[in-house]
């Protein structure tokens, strides 16, 4: 389908684009932006793989939520725009390190003949419904469900202690 | 009383043949059902601005505008002249594009959520079934969240590239605010989900809801009078009406986050307000109040030419009397302070949906409803 391939360029591109721009925009404001939406592109290649409760829930948690709150903080640390400080030889390599990389993921596609997605024998062919998403992580995947979320709870308990102010008495 | 009106309005309403109705509506179907509901909603706007005026007036005993047409019903057109051919003032150290990217945000995000509200059930005409709404996707429902989630941005972006303090403050209070109530919004959404049977079908479509209601003839605010206020609580935060106005309370930010703003782009955060109130006030009546449906009266999904009429009339009733409570309440009722909006929205608000999904599910689990 034509129109298939051209909504999966556009929200590609967009997911891209956004995605270049949150790491080159000084003003940390407008990379959030640019997050916000690369978030979208990538909600819209949910929608044109039928997939509309991820979608949504991409741009109700990601862009909506999460990102919201990213904004807040920015705005409320009145964080300034980084000035560009010049090429150092940590930059240079972590830049080489970086061109290395995207390499290693550019090159093998643009020299292959054809292009196979990878055998998933386990997966049925079910659309991505409500019912058939909350299944498959309640029965199937509830362990990995449970751990995934498990590791979060642990990120924002640390996160909370270190950024708690140490009480009196207390070592910092 | 003659029997002719009843017997055309039985006949109107009358289910057609089911043969009839099986086809596909060609595409310009879809284009009309968009114009139709734009215009619904861009008509009830205007409405909503001089009601607002003259409400408000008579509550507090003054006459309101009543100059510029009979009654003044002429008032928002002039507005809206008004707003165009003024001065278009843009302060010094504005982001530009932002500046002008917040408003047109803030309108289109609420203008958009019209497109998953059913305006009527499925009309029946000429052999084809068009279902009276311009989106009839499966995630229906959640397109209405994630849409209000994003109308967010338009606030804040509003308030930050206004390069103003009072502004800033503003959006800052805004954001806050909405990610506090969206919690709220959307868990008493799940509890009708769960009572509609949603989850087992997989489909959030608005329409789904409301043939739930019309089969069962039982409205979801009988079934989940808790839910219904509080997402009604829920929907005035999001749409920063009184007592929650606190984006843009006046005595302490001037305007909040529209105090930079000026002509046209002041016109547009104008215009996102009272739109989303049009779409909350559609979204409630569907979830909660039945949306096309009346007892006694078009209880049919699928009617003629007559019944979706009397449907949509039916519907255009409830939402403005939806609207109605809300200016009455906007007049009524003193804004709360900000920490006190807080606590009401994290401390009272969240667990009481909470109990309130728990009691949907165990009454869907025990078939009580």
């Amino acid at each position: 389908m034509l129109s298939e391939r051209f909504a999966f360029l556009l929200f590609a591109a967009i997911a891209l684009v956004g995605a270049v721009n949150v790491v080159t925009r000084r003003n940390p404001v407008h990379a959030a932006l640019w997050l916000v939406g690369s978030f979208l592109g990538v909600a819209g290649l949910f929608l044109t793989l039928g997939a509309g409760l991820l979608g949504a829930i991409q741009v109700m948690v990601y862009a909506g939520a999460i990102m919201v709150l990213f904004l807040f903080v920015i705005l409320l640390l009145n964080l300034e725009t980084t000035p560009f400080e010049g090429l150092s030889i940590a930059r240079g390599a972590s830049l080489l390190a970086a061109a290395a990389t995207l390499a290693l993921v550019v090159v093998p596609f643009a020299t292959a003949k054809e292009l196979r997605a990878p055998a998933t024998p386990d997966l049925p062919e079910l659309p991505a419904t409500a019912g058939n998403v909350a299944n498959a992580l309640f029965t199937k995947y509830a362990l990995p469900f449970e751990v995934v979320s498990l590791l979060l709870l642990i990120a924002m308990v640390g996160a909370i202690h270190l950024a708690r102010r140490p009480r009196r008495g207390e070592p910092a | 009383m003659s029997t002719l009106p009843v017997a055309l309005l039985s006949s109107a309403l009358a289910t057609p043949p089911a043969a009839a109705a099986d086809s596909t509506p060609p595409f310009w179907t879809s284009l009309l059902m968009v114009l139709v509901v734009f215009g619904i909603t861009m008509t009830l706007v205007p409405l909503m601005v001089l009601a607002e005026r003259r409400i408000s007036a008579w509550m507090q005993y003054r006459v309101g505008p009543n100059r510029v047409g009979i009654g003044g019903s002429l008032q928002p057109l002039a507005d809206l002249v008004k707003m165009l051919f003024k001065e278009e003032v843009q302060p010094d150290g504005v982001r530009g594009f932002l500046f002008t990217l917040a408003p047109a945000t803030a309108a289109i995000c609420s203008l958009s959520m019209m497109a998953v509200v059913p305006i009527g059930g499925t009309l029946a005409i000429g052999g084809w079934s068009i279902p009276l709404v311009v989106a009839d996707c499966d995630i229906g429902v959640l397109v209405v969240l994630a849409l209000s989630s994003i109308g967010v941005y338009g606030i804040t972006l509003g308030g930050w590239a206004s390069n103003s303090k009072y502004s800033l403050l503003g959006g800052l209070r805004s954001s806050a605010q909405m990610i506090s109530y969206e919690l709220t919004l959307g868990i008493s959404l799940l509890s009708v989900l769960v009572v509609s049977g949603s989850f087992e079908s997989g489909s959030f479509r608005l329409s789904e809801i409301i043939r739930h209601q019309a089969e069962s003839g039982l409205w979801n605010v009988v079934r989940l009078p808790l839910g219904f206020v509080l997402f009604t609580i829920a929907a005035f935060a999001e749409t920063n009406r009184l007592p929650f106005d606190l984006p843009e309370a006046e005595p302490e930010l001037v305007g909040g986050y529209h105090t930079e703003y000026s002509a046209m782009r002041f016109g547009l955060f104008f215009l996102g307000e009272y739109a989303a109130m049009v779409a909350g006030s559609s979204v409630i009546v569907c979830l909660f109040l039945g949306g096309w449906h009346l007892p006694w009266l078009a209880p049919a999904v699928t009617v003629g030419p007559g019944g979706a009429v009397v449907q949509v009339c039916v519907f255009l009733a409830k939402v403005l009397a939806f609207l109605f409570f809300f200016i009455h309440v906007r007049w009524t009722l003193p804004r709360l302070r900000y920490d006190q909006l807080m606590k009401f929205g994290w401390k009272w608000l969240l667990p009481l949906s909470l109990v309130n999904l728990l009691f949907a599910g165990a009454g869907a689990a025990l078939g009580w409803f």
